[in-house]
């Protein structure tokens, strides 16, 4: 069923649900970007209708609440461990389709991929339910038609979308219904809104021969690329992280564990004893980003790990851009030259 | 006719007194270094009409149109009307030009409009000074610059306004990746360092430079709400002692800034020396004259500076003193 809303009505409405949950949701965080009075779209928790950023990208994904960019596992003393607490508490995720497709991804990498689920993962992602956010248009740097990732027809409890001042509820989960009953200016058909068409379109190859992977494309990055990460750090599907054992300065055999998040294309990232580093340039380190993206994750689980936001592109201050690094390779895989 | 000019009517009114008999060339204020599109066109066709055809680009971000006859200066004047109104530069006669030219045009980098390390909007600023300070007689250099690269070359003034953030860290955002530490080394001073999967900030080193929120790739460090200055005073060019302004107070606010300056010409009309040649000089000569301590208590009137705010205690100035010696070493 669907509803049409107003903002105090929709800011009583998640007050009811956030009685029991947390609500996490796209902000808008003012004069908090890279340069002087920008402001930056990420996660972070709400309670008001006001405060959700409903119109512009996040340019941070809210992956970060699953996977916290830096989450300390368990605290350590000589003979003893305790397992770092955390909020038990039921937390309501809004999200647009690519993200809520990305969810999939994350969910493959952490409980399906090996023998077990992580645990550190799951007693997160168990807690986690979802809001769909609707898109009313494509934003610059989508590509979610091409990835097939621009319709979410289930996994969320409720859709919404804000238009001309108004909240357009399509309630999945009927437990909530009658708290939007009770607060909505109309009862009528809602559909979440989605887009049929990017202007950006990308074309993945069904197959990419080994010979792409010495293919001189990649040469080009190694000049541009700054290995900065950011790339990484935006994208919903990202899942890479490393441990920190921190020993407390005091009388060193007291500590924690921390897991951080990692980027494949920051220094260090293959670095192992000896020495020793796979991926030197930075070339090499965006062809495995690319290729993990588009080949090895779809050989491991049978569909394409990038799910088209286009965050990448948006966050790069080299202005490459990935979704043209595919459609190289798609013509590399084809026998033709990359950038030709 | 008799060709009767006043000089000093000529230069108050922002005319060059030219080596080139007969001849004299507008000065154009514009504030902050940026100008309409429309009124550089308007500069072009002044320059068409009554100079040269040329068009000098000053230091100090100016406009000067040369080569125009004594006698079209009343019509030059009407012509750059349309400028001046556009610029938003203080007037008191309509169709009049510039009332003074003292009080040299206000420089700023592009800063935060354009620049990714500017902390904040110089244009701005600087075109708010000039309200405050234009017109007046007095030669007083004022520059703003968004941060401590100085592209501004503020230090060349008697007073610099450099930009300042200071880097607010959320440790939860931090994944230890190091960049904010290596680029702080690389192109700042350094005042990062990673302690135990964590980066400390050296505060007393860090000079607010906003290098660590640029190369942040989480947003761990974000910059403050609140934007800082660093004011640097009386540098100067010049033939007896050219020197680098020297820092007087860090981390200041906006508002004591301008309260700041609006006192040191209160401070020059009282000290100035009384037979400056042509009423102009140097503050920081007069500064050297009246010692440090009197300027302080002369700038620091109904200064209210913020929690945040160093004042130096005292200030040294170094350059070189060729009203002692010329030689080499």
């Amino acid at each position: 069923m669907g509803y049409v809303l107003s903002q105090d009505s929709f800011t009583r409405v998640l007050g009811k649900i956030g009685l029991d949950r947390r609500l996490y949701a796209p902000v808008n965080k003012v004069g908090e970007g890279r340069y002087t009075d920008v402001d930056v779209v990420r996660y972070d928790f709400i309670s008001e209708a006001a405060e959700i950023e409903m119109e512009k990208k996040s340019d941070y994904a809210f992956k970060e609440l699953l996977t916290p960019l830096s989450e300390t596992l368990f605290f350590f003393t000589e003979n003893e461990v305790k397992e770092a607490d955390y909020d038990q508490r039921e937390v309501l995720v809004f999200l647009r389709a690519c993200d809520l497709h990305a969810v999939k991804r994350l969910d493959a990498i952490y409980l399906e991929n090996g023998r077990f689920p992580d645990p550190f993962y799951k007693r997160i992602r168990d807690r986690v339910k979802f809001v769909l956010i609707g898109c009313g248009h494509s934003y610059e740097d989508c590509f979610c038609v091409s990835m097939g990732t621009n319709v979410a027809p289930e996994g969320y409890l409720f859709s919404v979308d804000l238009q001309d001042g108004s909240y357009y509820i399509d309630v999945k989960d009927q437990d909530l219904a009658p708290l939007f009953a009770a607060e909505a200016e109309a009862e009528q058909e809602v559909m979440a809104r989605h887009v049929t068409e990017n202007e950006v379109k990308v074309s993945v190859p069904a197959d990419v021969p080994l010979a792409v992977y010495k293919d001189p494309l990649w040469d080009e990055y190694t000049a541009r690329c700054i290995n900065c990460g950011r790339c990484n750090f935006v994208c919903p599907t990202c899942t890479c992280y490393t441990m920190q054992d921190v020993f407390y300065t005091d009388n060193g055999k007291v500590g924690e564990r921390r897991r951080v998040g990692a980027s494949c294309m920051v220094d260090g990232y293959t670095n192992v004893a000896g020495g020793g580093q796979y991926r030197r340039t930075n070339g090499e380190r965006m062809r495995f980003k690319v290729l993990h993206k588009i080949v090895d994750f779809r050989k491991r689980f049978g569909y394409d790990m990038c799910v088209g936001c286009g965050r990448c592109d948006q966050v790069c201050p080299e202005y490459i851009s990935y979704a043209n690094i595919i459609n190289k390779v798609k013509k590399a895989a084809e026998g033709g030259a990359a950038n030709a | 006719m008799a060709r009767d000019i006043n000089t000093k009517k000529l230069k108050k009114n922002a005319f060059r007194y030219s080596k080139v008999r007969g001849e004299t060339a507008s000065r154009i204020r514009i504030p902050g270094g940026v100008i309409n599109a429309k009124s550089m066109a308007r500069i072009a066709e002044v320059a068409e009409e009554f100079g040269n055809g040329t068009i000098f680009l000053t230091n100090r971000q100016g406009v000067e149109i040369p080569g125009i006859r004594l006698e079209d200066m009343p019509a030059v004047n009407k012509a750059i009307q349309a400028i001046i109104d556009d610029s938003g530069v203080n007037q008191e006669e309509r169709d009049k030009g510039y009332p003074a030219s003292g009080t040299r045009n206000v420089v700023a980098c592009p800063g935060s409009r354009l620049c990714p390390f500017g902390c904040y909007d110089t244009t701005a600023l600087a075109r708010k000074m000039d309200k405050m300070i234009f017109p007046n007689n007095l030669h007083v250099k004022i520059a703003f610059t968004g941060c401590s690269n100085d592209c501004g070359k503020v230090r060349m003034d008697d007073f610099g306004i450099i930009g300042m953030t200071e880097p607010q860290y959320d440790p939860n955002r931090c994944v230890g990746c190091e960049q904010c530490v290596k680029f702080c080394k690389i192109r700042s001073v350094g005042a990062l360092s990673l302690v135990n999967g964590k980066v400390v900030r050296d505060t007393e080193k860090c000079i607010g430079c906003g290098v660590c929120v640029a190369y942040c790739p989480t947003r761990a460090w974000t910059r403050s709400r609140d934007h800082y200055f660093r004011i640097v005073i009386m540098g100067r060019t010049g033939k007896k002692n050219p020197r680098l302004a020297e820092d007087f107070v860090k981390w200041a606010d906006e508002e004591s800034v301008f309260r700041m300056i609006r006192n040191c010409y209160a401070y020059v009309e009282e000290y100035i020396d009384p037979g400056a040649y042509e009423g102009k000089e140097h503050i920081g000569y007069i500064v050297d004259r009246t010692g440090f301590d009197e300027f302080v208590k002369w700038v620091m009137k109904d200064v209210e500076l913020n929690d945040k705010a160093e004042v130096a205690s005292r200030v040294y100035w170094g350059g070189k003193h060729y009203d002692r010696s010329n030689n080499l070493m």
